[in-house]
């Protein structure tokens, strides 16, 4: 797995790609949580995501609910099909605001 | 008539997360010899993953002493996986998957492999195995 952080100025664009499995979630966690710690949105682009598992989805939930207790933004833009897959799978593609690009996204408010 | 069982691969590694790409490549590449299609070569792999972490993080309880073993088999009309480990009996009650209403991190695994599998069963484990879980998947 690989990691980019772009930060504007009320929100962090968080890059993952590869696999975000067991080994490497910890860091995605990590830098989500950091993200949010410097009081930014954040947006999770999983376009280059090859592989996610439970751990990785878990990640994003814990993101996801730790944004709406500080009253930050918080969304997935650019899921690929495999991420998408298995979001299904546990039904949280009707949970996290999942925008197509950066675009739409920064269009509807982060 | 038992059906006759192909054995396609064999994997002993450490019961370790950094060595979960190795059991992955495994599964996709045995799907992929039996047919399988993208979508389903994903789905089995992600399954099979979720057990081999359960077995690092609950039955190993991320020790990083352990081991454990994949086999994938074929016996015609399924894919037969068999995970080995040699951790303690685990509570076989605890492998329940949780309701999806509530919205939270963790205990997503089990729902994951209940989705995509056919049948999940411990089998009496041989001689020195602690626990042996045995994943069907329909692919004839």
């Amino acid at each position: 797995m690989e990691y980019q952080v772009v930060r504007q100025d009320k929100i962090s664009i968080v890059r993952l790609s590869g696999d975000i499995d067991l080994y490497f979630t910890p860091d995605a966690r990590r830098t989500v949580l950091q993200c949010l710690n410097e009081k930014r949105g954040v947006l999770v682009d999983l376009s280059a995501v090859t592989y996610i598992d439970s751990s990785g989805i878990a990640c994003l939930v814990e993101g996801y609910q730790t944004a709406k207790q500080r009253q930050l933004s918080f969304g997935l833009i650019g899921v690929s099909e495999n991420a998408m897959n298995v979001l299904r799978l546990t039904r949280l593609d009707q949970v996290f605001p999942i925008h197509d690009s950066l675009a739409a996204a920064l269009r509807h408010g982060g | 008539m038992n059906a006759v069982m192909m054995l396609l691969a064999e994997l002993r590694f450490p019961a370790r997360a950094e060595h979960l790409q190795a059991l992955r490549a495994a599964v996709r590449t045995a799907a992929q010899q039996c047919g399988c299609d993208q979508t389903l070569t994903e789905q089995l792999t992600l399954a099979v993953n979720e057990a081999a972490m359960n077995i690092i993080q609950h039955a190993y309880r991320e020790t990083l002493t352990g081991e454990m073993i994949l086999e994938i088999h074929n016996n015609g009309t399924e894919l037969v996986f068999r995970l080995l480990d040699f951790a303690a009996p685990v509570d076989r009650d605890a492998l329940r998957p949780r309701a999806l209403d509530e919205v939270r991190p963790g205990g997503l695994g089990l729902h994951l492999i209940r989705t995509v599998m056919d049948q999940v069963e411990y089998l009496p484990p041989p001689p020195g195995v602690g626990n042996l879980l045995q994943l069907r998947k329909r692919i004839a």
